[in-house]
């Protein structure tokens, strides 16, 4: 099978300013794509059209084989969408929000009752099942959304940052279920602007800045291609830090507060043997020297010039 | 089709569902009427004329009605506004269900709600000493009145709750409080000064409630208006002319959220 989302020279624009300008995606069945990026970068933009629920201004995509525009109500079998917002409802049972989904996907009454609870067991509600979802904690309500958003079996998962706001226990739950499901078959497009969550599920990752990709392929791919290896040094003490800074060269990064130089090297082992004669020359004596690959937000910040977390504010 | 049924009553539920599990929202709902009903029943009641002669209670129960039928346009916006801003309205509009369910389920669960609203109501207002006299027939034509009129102001709900976000939603208590009382619901229009009167006669809700004195057989009946000689006619005009005007805003605004 070929691409479960494809998607060519997306633009749209709300009111004077182009949210999409020109951003394709190919994202292979049964695989999970990240849309990594700062707040409006149009990581939701592309989600929502995808999901049917925008209009496009221009280009064309096609999503579980059909076009998000001319067959949106055949897309809307085949995909799920779970936003920001949590759409739980507070006042009925898990249970009873699920069978309401299921209804509303047009199973009977019945199946309906069945798939949620297999649901239920799936997302390790069972327990809690016949609860109102007010006393749910957050970790519990994500599942919950998730489990329905399940329902169908969607070919195609739209997940629009999925553990914003949760602790890190509820987050690892999160990928946990989102693993599951991929194995299971599901393709998963997944928008998020915390790194760690692209790097830890992503097979693919796109890189969105201003409405279009500003790079993308696997995170080591990206990793490597981007940052190269880094290598760090750490000193005692600050006087040391730009006589570290002029051995490492023109592109050091200094950190003053952990006492930590770094800088991209293309020559590792090389490299390492280099600053380590030199800065001994110098009578520097370094606490650590260590090769190390670039985060993915030294990675963004390449690729964008920004960091992410300076736009996230 | 038949899904368009199943997916409004499935919608339908969920919102009685609420009804049923907070009671305390319900309650609060019917508690201003209930005090308004003493208060202005039994406190001011003694002080109060009807223009044209009668008991007092007999002409309030009927604005009563009217009333909580006119706040109910604020519930419907704020049960709209808080799907759309908790992205509830986002999955269904992402699902294969019928777009009809979504709007037909929240009239479904709105007309149940204010039947269940006028009932209470009506039965404290038998308790101290409303009546109707023109038979259960009549009666049960002047509570159609009132539902029609809470179906056309699903629609205006519909609409503006699209609009605006919930904490507006709230708010707009302040508005329809002076739009219920600019009316014949408290005190008959001819005893203010000319130019609220003016208002409180063609006010929409003054025809219902007018129409419902009448087909109740309460006092309060008539004036030298046209609108107030047509109320019957009104009533069900009114109402018309806001399913009319509001059911394609509502739909386009639905459709518009795709811009």
């Amino acid at each position: 099978m070929g691409h479960a989302v494809l998607a060519e020279g997306l633009r749209k624009r709300f009111d004077k300013k182009w949210a999409l300008d020109g951003f394709d995606l190919a994202v292979p069945a049964g695989t999970v794509c990240g849309l990594l990026g700062p707040n409006g970068a149009g990581k939701t933009t592309a989600v929502r059209i995808l999901a049917t629920l925008l209009r496009l201004d221009g280009g064309r995509a096609e999503v579980a084989g059909h076009d998000v525009v001319r067959e949106a109500p055949a897309v809307r079998r085949q995909v799920a969408l779970n936003g920001q917002q949590s759409t739980v409802d507070d006042v009925l049972t898990g249970r009873e929000n699920l069978v309401m989904w299921g209804r509303l996907y047009h199973l009977s009454k019945r199946q309906a009752g069945e798939r949620a609870d297999e649901l239920l067991e799936q997302f390790g509600l069972t327990d809690a099942a016949d609860k109102r979802a007010k006393h749910y904690s957050g970790g519990m309500r994500r599942r919950l959304d998730l489990a329905s958003s399940f329902i169908m079996r969607p070919s195609v998962l739209f997940l629009d940052e999925p553990t914003t706001g949760l602790d890190p226990r509820n987050r690892g739950e999160v990928w946990r279920e989102v693993k599951r499901v991929v194995a299971e078959g599901t393709t998963v497009l997944l928008t998020t602007q915390y790194l760690d969550e692209a790097d830890q599920l992503a097979d693919q990752i796109v890189v969105m800045d201003t409405g279009r990709v500003a790079a993308q392929g696997t995170p080591e791919g990206l990793k490597s291609k981007l940052g190269g290896d880094r290598i760090e040094v750490v000193v005692r003490n600050a006087d040391e830090l730009p006589v570290v800074a002029d051995v490492l060269g023109p592109d050091a990064e200094v950190d003053p507060d952990t006492f930590r130089v770094s800088a991209a090297v293309a020559d590792r082992v090389a490299a390492l043997t280099r600053v380590t004669s030199a800065l001994a020359a110098k009578g520097v004596e370094a606490e650590d020297i260590a090769l190390r690959r670039p985060t993915l937000d030294e990675v963004f910040l390449a690729i964008t010039g920004h960091k992410a977390s300076e736009v996230q504010a | 089709m038949r899904y368009a049924a199943i997916d409004s009553w499935v919608v339908a539920k969920r919102d009685l569902i609420h009804w049923v599990r907070e009671p305390v929202r319900v309650f609060a709902n019917l508690a201003y009427p209930i005090i308004s009903v003493l208060i202005f029943g039994l406190v001011f009641g003694s002080a109060m004329n009807v223009f044209g002669g009668g008991d007092y209670i007999e002409f309030l129960l009927p604005g009563m009605f009217g009333q909580t039928i006119a706040f109910g346009v604020g519930t419907t916006m704020m049960m709209v506004s808080m799907d759309a801003d908790r992205g509830v309205t986002d999955r269904f509009r992402a699902s294969p269900m019928s777009q009809t369910g979504v709007v037909a389920g929240r009239s479904i669960a709105d007309l149940v709600n204010s039947s269940l609203e006028l009932l209470v109501l009506a039965l404290c207002g038998l308790v101290i000493g409303w009546s109707f006299r023109d038979g259960l027939l009549n009666a049960l034509v002047a509570f159609a009145l009132f539902l029609w009129l809470r179906f056309a102001l699903v629609w205006i709900g519909i609409y503006l709750g699209l609009l605006v976000k919930p904490e507006a939603a709230q708010a707009s208590w302040m508005f329809l409080f002076p739009l219920t009382m600019f009316a014949n619901t408290f005190v008959s229009p001819e005893l203010m000064p000319g130019w609220l009167r003016v208002v409180a006669e063609w006010n929409p809700l003054s025809s219902t409630v007018a129409a419902a004195r009448e087909l109740f057989g309460n006092p309060g009946v008539g004036g030298d208006s046209w609108a107030a000689q047509n109320s019957l006619l009104l009533a069900v005009l009114w109402p018309a002319v806001f399913v009319a005007i509001f059911w394609p805003l509502s739909v386009l605004k639905y459709r518009n959220l795709s811009r």
